[in-house]
């Protein structure tokens, strides 16, 4: 098979690193011999988790075929390299909508899969596994196997979350759920503080299936984390008028947004972003009552701003998410954020949203708690400094770090969060007894390392 | 008019890109090629996003003895049909097909001898029934001989020459042939070539071929600005040519 010596990044686009790609236009060509090998869907993943450094990288986006499709049930088949925006474009004209979607509709099955993402309803119905029926596995050697939460249970549970360390997903099974509409009912509400941010995600999302904050980071003192709460659900056909309620699942093609687009790269400052932030705060906080949102605008409003990772300029950026248990959730986020606000470090997009319980998958990263998401424009030590600070902090309250945004956590750190790890290696070791399936964020953790 | 289309050589990336593009229109496909698992998934897939009842099986270009059963095969499952893609190809290497004549009749078999087997059988068919295109997907190395491709280029030469023949012969009876000039295009066969430039993805290439077709064209080239880049290169005059390293 051809090989392209490149070098490629995540999508935080820090750390670059040469891989040698190989891309297979058929599912039979997923599998090829090589030292060391690592599947990649569309790059979603911030840091290099989807990266292996002078290993073998397999970008799966060519083999993106449907397999099944049951329209009376919801349920898709699919190869891995099929992203979620092909699946909408499919099944949304059919009543149907995936159960789980990240922030962006630009990902693979597999990738996400892999991570185990979760979505603005993950106190309402888990994460992406819970839509899972089946899964196939392509593990050392091109053996395929087919795995569930019945069957081959132990490599079904390393697999979800397991970040591509186990082998190569080749086909996904899902269940979808019905809808009766392509729209949103959405509700914004302001909140002055994280204490208040807290209050109204607890209060509003026991009844709201989506529910997510948008916190300002740059918001200091007395208005440290304050935000605006989106809640949403699916909107019932009788809930449109006119003409989208005669084609209620069709949607306009082309929306409008105004959040970050026009800044130029040089201009996410702290200055600037705080100017947005205020303006933000103002206008959706202030929206009254319920209104309808396509889910276009809904779940994805970042790619309507095609490659905005580049708005970060050449030095790239960092996300950082972590999840703390509900005890000390509120006391953890105050620390994470003063420490931010103390540092004088930019950063962009805040994101607090609350979580259900875990799953039983071994590294899958949500847990009963809140999670915070932030954008940090990378600046060397300062940054890697800052995060490292927020490390301890997570630590403390027993949290985590999310692998699928990582570029930077360490190997103790690593062990300290995911106290599943060794169960997850004596599954992998079944699987991979040679350790073939490898990444940079595999061997950054000391994950081949016994644990 | 959403008539049957069949596709030799269908998993080619090329080929993927148009049928997807003859589906969305409404045609019905038949897929044929070696790999018939690979063919299934394509088959599945094109049904559920475009609604269209697509058929595949087994194909060998070199068999060139089967080819007639073959195309019986085809008719006796769709009926009639409307047009024929022939994608199938092999670049090979020009290197190992100086020094090794197996490479090289692999070649010029795979790029010429074989679509002549199997297109000679689909031009009678067209010609019959007295409407239909053929579209045949040559290459830009064919229109000038470079010493690092000119095995393929000679073979594909001759394909586009035979095309020009049949679209002479097949007029008549109203039957249209498209002759495909690709420049470079992002696919299994130029997958880590070094010295590539302004590289096409293959799902446009298959949604130029189709509008081809619908439009009745002879020749295209794809991307359109190949045409341009080749007048140049025939350009050269052939004392200068000689020297250049290409
Ligand atoms: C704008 C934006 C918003 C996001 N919002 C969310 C969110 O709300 N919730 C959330 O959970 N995540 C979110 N993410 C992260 C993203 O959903 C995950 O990183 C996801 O894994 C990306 O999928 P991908 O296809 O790009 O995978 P990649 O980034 O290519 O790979 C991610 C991991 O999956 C593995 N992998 C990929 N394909 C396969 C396969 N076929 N077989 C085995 N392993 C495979 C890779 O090895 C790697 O470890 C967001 C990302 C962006 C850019
Ligand atoms: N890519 C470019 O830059 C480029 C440029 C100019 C022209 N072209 C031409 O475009 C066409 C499609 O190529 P591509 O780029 O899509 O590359 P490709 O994926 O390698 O396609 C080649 C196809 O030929 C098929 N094939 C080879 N031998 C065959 C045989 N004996 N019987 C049946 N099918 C056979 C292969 O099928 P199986 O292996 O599955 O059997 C494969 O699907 C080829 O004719 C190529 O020469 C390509």
């Amino acid at each position: 098979m051809n090989t392209l010596n490149k070098d490629i990044a995540g999508w935080g686009r820090y750390p670059v690193q040469r891989c040698e790609l190989v891309r297979p236009e058929r599912h039979a060509e997923l599998w090829s011999e090589a030292p060391s090998l690592l599947a990649r869907g569309q790059g979603r993943s911030y840091g290099d988790a989807a990266l292996n450094e002078g290993g073998r990288v397999v970008l799966t986006e060519r083999v993106n075929r449907f397999l099944a499709f049951d329209r009376e049930q919801g349920i898709v088949r699919a190869e891995a390299g099929v992203t979620l925006a092909e699946l909408l474009a499919l099944t949304v004209p059919r009543g149907w909508f995936p159960l789980v979607t990240p922030g962006t509709r630009h990902v693979s099955l597999g990738g996400c899969v892999a991570a185990d993402v979760h979505g603005k309803n993950h106190h309402h119905d888990g994460a992406f596994s819970s839509s899972v029926r089946e899964l196939e596995l392509i593990t050392a050697g091109g053996r395929r196997l087919r795995c569930s939460a019945q069957e081959n249970a132990a490599a079904f549970q390393a697999t979800v979350g397991g970040m591509g360390l186990t082998g190569i997903i080749g086909e996904v099974e899902l269940q979808l759920q019905p809808i009766e509409s392509g729209y949103i009912r959405a509700r914004h509400q302001a909140a002055a503080h994280l204490e208040e941010l807290f209050r109204l995600l607890q209060e509003s999302d026991g009844d709201a299936r989506y529910s997510v904050a948008w916190v300002d980071l740059m918001s200091r003192g007395a208005a440290l984390g304050r935000g605006v709460v989106m809640n949403g659900d699916h909107a019932a056909r009788d809930e449109l008028s006119g003409g989208r309620r005669l084609t209620p699942l069709r949607l306009p093609p082309a929306r409008v947004r105004n959040i970050p687009c026009n800044m130029p790269g040089w201009l996410l400052n702290g200055l600037s972003i705080r100017a947005f932030n205020a303006q933000y705060y103002r206008r959706e906080g202030s929206r009254s009552g319920s209104f309808l949102l396509d889910y276009d605008t809904f779940f994805y409003p970042l790619d309507t701003l095609a490659n905005w990772n580049r708005l970060y300029g050449r030095r790239g950026f960092v996300q950082y998410q972590c999840v703390v248990p509900t005890a000390t959730a509120l006391e953890a986020m105050r620390q994470l954020l003063q420490r931010l606000a103390d540092s004088g470090h930019p950063a962009f997009l805040g994101v607090l949203k609350r979580m259900g319980p875990a799953g039983a998958a071994y590294l899958s990263f949500p847990m009963e708690g809140y999670t915070l998401a932030m954008d940090l424009p990378m600046k060397g030590a300062a940054t890697l400094a800052l995060l490292d600070a927020f490390d301890s902090v997570v630590l403390q309250h027993g949290g985590r770090v999310y692998l699928a945004k990582d570029a930077r956590l360490a190997p103790a750190s690593f062990r300290a969060m995911y106290p599943q790890f060794a169960e997850w290696q004596r599954v992998r070791r079944e699987l991979d007894p040679h350790g073939v399936f490898s990444s940079s964020l595999s061997r950054r953790l000391g994950m081949e390392e016994q644990a | 008019m959403s008539g049957a289309i069949l596709i030799l050589g269908a998993t080619s990336a090329i080929a993927r890109g148009a049928a997807a593009a003859w589906a969305q229109r409404g045609h019905r496909l038949y897929l044929a090629g070696r790999d018939v698992e690979s063919l299934r998934r394509d088959a599945a897939d094109l049904a559920i996003r475009y609604g269209v009842a697509v058929h595949f099986g087994a194909f060998d270009a070199a068999a060139h003895d089967t080819h007639a059963a073959f195309l019986q095969r085809v008719t006796d499952e769709m009926g009639e049909l409307e047009g024929v893609l022939l994608a199938f190809g092999y670049l090979g290497s020009q290197a190992k097909a100086a020094g090794d004549f197996r490479e090289a009749l692999a070649i010029i078999n795979r790029n010429f001898v074989d679509a002549v087997s199997i297109l000679n059988l689909c031009a009678d068919q067209l010609e019959q029934r007295g409407r239909g295109f053929i579209a045949g997907i040559a290459s830009v190395a064919g229109d000038r001989g470079r010493q690092s491709n000119y095995t393929y280029g000679a073979a594909k030469g001759a394909f586009a020459l035979y095309l020009q023949g049949l679209r002479n012969r097949l007029f008549p009876a109203g039957v249209r042939v498209l002759t495909i000039k690709p420049g470079f295009v992002d696919t299994a066969m130029t997958w880590g070539m070094p010295g590539l430039f302004l590289v096409a993805s293959p799902i446009d290439v298959g949604a130029r071929i189709v509008t081809a077709v619908e439009r009745g064209r002879d020749v295209i080239y794809v991307p359109w600005f190949w045409r341009y880049i080749m007048l140049i290169i025939r350009s050269i005059p052939e004392r200068l040519f000689k020297r250049l390293k290409l």
